[in-house]
């Protein structure tokens, strides 16, 4: 049933999906599976959370389900529904002379419930990973409505009766900490603060994700991008902008970066205007085309 | 055994230091110790942290605590020398008599610095420490010093020959020597670290791990005093304050769409009950008009409470759309309207710069006059406070002996829709010395606003 045998295979293992992860990440997710618990991943935006669910989904050859979050997000769109208008179609079918109790148990049925990612990733019986992203964006209700699915991993059905996992899906709940969590949900699940990550590592990310980038220039870049980070900025430049600024000076092929291809391509990995100011300031990069 | 009283008491001390550790997750933290190789000391770290520490602010707290609890080593550890070689070394009398060893080390923290090998770092820093961290003065207890430690490898020094080492070559000034030293600093950052908690083992060796804990551990960051906060507490601040005023953002949204039934719309609730025969069975209401206050801010700048002005500013321009308008004056013992240094997309700390230099806030002596502020403001301005306006007093509330000009101010109190002043300084501080805080306190409802938290709460109560 464990997904993984030790936190150097989950590390291994999501090593070869592309995923580098360090140590901490790699015992987290470990435990996670180990000890059945859902996982909260917290952290700035970019900087590999949902990836993190997607890496271990194929690391286990496990199904991903998805659940996004957004503001009014409801029941119905998160655990189940009756599919009303097929049951209606039914009634109007029924042949003359059934009995109400037949057609009661009839449209009450399986065929007649439209699953919702987490009914969904509950019933399955393969391997499968639940993705509830950007949790903090519902509203308070719905963290209740997760609490009691992902503390017994059970739903009950008033019509049907209690549906139990037949397999704990291995449960990933990320959130950008735009508002706190309740402690209640907190406490049943294991956490993972995700922050930028170390040059190094950011290196590693770098030489991963980009083919045909040099060592030396994935080495300034995240120098570079760690001394944007040291700037009281209005948003840090998250990993996957530096993805993006990697990629950018490929396609420019500019070979090292110096003052002027910075200058140049500032705008992939700081969005504000004050932020760029600043930056240009700080680097001593030259200010002409930036304004 | 020994680990079950070992798991117990670092619980205790984790609750002790503020953190909300529960019974449940104690058990899940034991449940994930019974399933990981207790080899690694890493993989504990990572197994206590997940389970128990549910909040980032908290995690520096739980670090110095886990090692104090959960020390990487025994004593001198391994690779030191025995303890009869190291007994007949002199002790540094200064820094201009070389000694060997010293520099053999400074040698071997220079290849690693350069590296930024970490693991020949903390096993270079637990030589030093054990070489150089005990304080000869109190000869029966041992003592452990990290300034000692500090100054013997004295690492600042390496800097400039570091430097030149990473650029070999490139010329200086750029952004490469920036880039470089800027990795380099970190790197320090590291060390310093390093000896500060290998001082702290050795110390809770001799002392017990509890009484090293009450002093080694701070307050997290939103509970961290502004005003006696150090530089990079403050940098720290500052990153934080802009998650912060998106969480308060969120959760004002929140709070607006929660009531968002208006007063009764009487014309309509009657008109409608016609059809009913006159028995109103549906009430109709007003939308209603989310209320947003124009915010005045009075920030005292002088230099004891300056760094508590900029936090404040900093989170009000960080959410300025839950005000109309924010217009801000700033006063010393003069008083002047600030509010053009802070034009949208201005980094408030520029602004703040900005405005001690060029805004005309200082008159004679320099030192916070409240009397003549308030003065000059009512004077100066006199249709800025309105019916409509929130006044937001900023202040330790020290006049010098001056006069306080209570009248004025309890007229501009009566003009404003609510008025606020913000006291930095802690509570039972207040009306010692020259503080009128009190005095004022009976015009103004003075808050306590030390910390970010209470800042937080302030300013979701005024939005």
């Amino acid at each position: 049933m464990s997904l993984f045998t030790s936190p150097e295979d989950a590390r291994a293992r999501l090593a070869a999906g592309d995923y580098l992860a360090d140590a901490h990440i790699a015992t987290t997710v470990f435990l996670a599976d180990a000890l059945g618990k859902p996982l909260l991943v917290e952290g700035p935006a970019g900087v590999g959370k949902t990836e993190l669910a997607k890496a271990v989904a194929a690391a286990t050859g496990a199904d991903l389900v998805r659940l996004q979050c957004y503001e009014g997000l409801d029941e119905g769109r998160a655990l189940y529904e009756w599919n009303y208008r097929k049951q209606l179609l039914r009634i109007q079918a029924t042949p003359e002379g059934q009995d109400w109790n037949a057609t009661h148990d009839d449209i009450f049925s399986d065929e007649f419930l439209l699953a919702r990612p987490l009914l969904t990733a509950i019933r399955r019986t393969e391997p499968t990973v639940l993705l509830i992203d950007e949790t903090d964006k519902t509203d308070v209700e719905v963290e209740g409505l997760l609490l009691e699915v992902l503390s017994d991993f059970q739903v009950t059905i008033p019509e049907l009766g209690t549906v139990t996992a037949a397999r704990r899906p291995f449960v990933v709940l990320t959130s950008n900490a735009t508002r706190e969590l309740s402690e209640a949900l907190k406490r049943r699940c294991l956490y993972l603060y995700l922050d930028y990550p170390t040059p190094e590592r950011e290196r590693d990310i770098v030489l991963a994700q980009v083919p045909g980038i040099t060592d030396a220039l994935a080495e300034q870049l995240v120098r570079t991008v760690a001394t944007l980070r040291a700037l009281d900025l209005k948003k840090s430049p998250s990993i996957a902008e530096t993805l993006d600024w990697a990629r950018t000076l490929l396609a420019l092929e500019a070979d090292a970066l110096d003052e002027e291809a910075i200058a140049r391509t500032l705008g992939v990995v700081l969005k504000h205007v004050s932020d760029q100011n600043r930056a240009a300031k700080e680097l001593g990069l030259p200010t002409a085309e930036l304004g | 055994m020994a680990l079950l009283e070992r798991h117990v008491g670092f619980l205790e001390a984790l609750r002790g230091a503020g953190l909300p550790v529960s019974l449940a997750e104690g058990l899940d933290a034991a449940r994930a110790l019974t399933v990981l190789d207790l080899v690694d000391r890493e993989a504990l770290r990572a197994a206590y942290a997940t389970t128990l520490v549910k909040r980032p602010t908290h995690r520096g707290t739980f670090d110095t605590l886990f090692d104090l609890w959960f020390p990487a080593a025994v004593g001198d550890g391994v690779a030191t020398p025995p303890a009869g070689e190291r007994a007949e070394r002199p002790l540094r009398t200064g820094p201009l008599t070389p000694d060997p060893v010293a520099e053999a080390m400074r040698e071997r923290l220079f290849d690693l610095l350069l590296d930024g090998d970490e693991a020949g770092m903390r096993q270079l820093v637990r030589e030093a420490v054990a070489a150089y961290g005990r304080s000869p003065a109190s000869a029966p207890r041992q003592t452990w010093s990290a300034y000692a430690v500090g100054s013997a490898l004295d690492a600042r020094t390496l800097m400039a020959g570091l430097l030149r080492e990473v650029l070999a070559g490139q010329d200086r000034g750029g952004l490469a020597e920036r880039t470089a030293r800027r990795a380099l600093e970190d790197r320090l950052a590291v060390l310093q670290q390093m000896i500060t908690a290998e001082v702290r083992r050795r110390l809770a060796e001799d002392a017990g791990a509890e009484r090293v804990a009450k002093v080694a551990v701070r307050p997290p960051l939103e509970h961290l005093d502004i005003l006696r906060a150090t530089r990079n507490d403050l940098a720290e601040l500052r990153r934080a304050v802009h998650p912060l005023a998106r969480r308060l953002a969120t959760r004002l949204a929140v709070k607006h769409k929660a009531g968002r039934r208006g007063r009764l719309d009487f014309r309509r609730t009657v008109r409608a009950s016609l059809s009913t025969g006159g028995v109103p069975v549906r009430t109709f209401h007003r939308p209603r008009r989310p209320h947003k206050p124009e915010l005045v801010v009075l920030c005292d700048v002088s230099d004891s409470v300056a760094s508590f002005a900029h936090f404040t500013l900093l989170l009000a321009y960080a959410l300025r759309e839950q005000f109309t308008k924010v217009r801000v004056f700033a006063f010393v013992d003069n008083l002047d309207e600030v509010t053009g240094f802070f034009a949208p997309g201005v980094d408030v700390g520029d602004a703040m710069k900005r405005m001690t230099s060029e805004a005309d806030i200082v008159w004679v002596t320099g030192r916070t006059n409240y009397g003549r502020a308030f003065d000059l403001f009512a004077e100066k301005y006199p249709d800025v406070v309105g019916p409509k306006t929130a006044l937001l007093i900023l202040g330790d509330a020290r006049s010098n002996y001056g006069q306080l000009a209570l009248p004025t101010l309890a007229k501009l109190v009566e003009a404003a829709r609510r008025a606020h002043w913000l006291n930095p300084e802690p509570r039972r501080d207040w009306d010692t010395g020259d503080s009128a805080a009190s005095t004022y306190d009976r015009v103004v409802p003075m808050v306590e606003c030390r910390n970010l938290a209470q800042l937080a709460a302030f300013v979701e109560e005024l939005a």
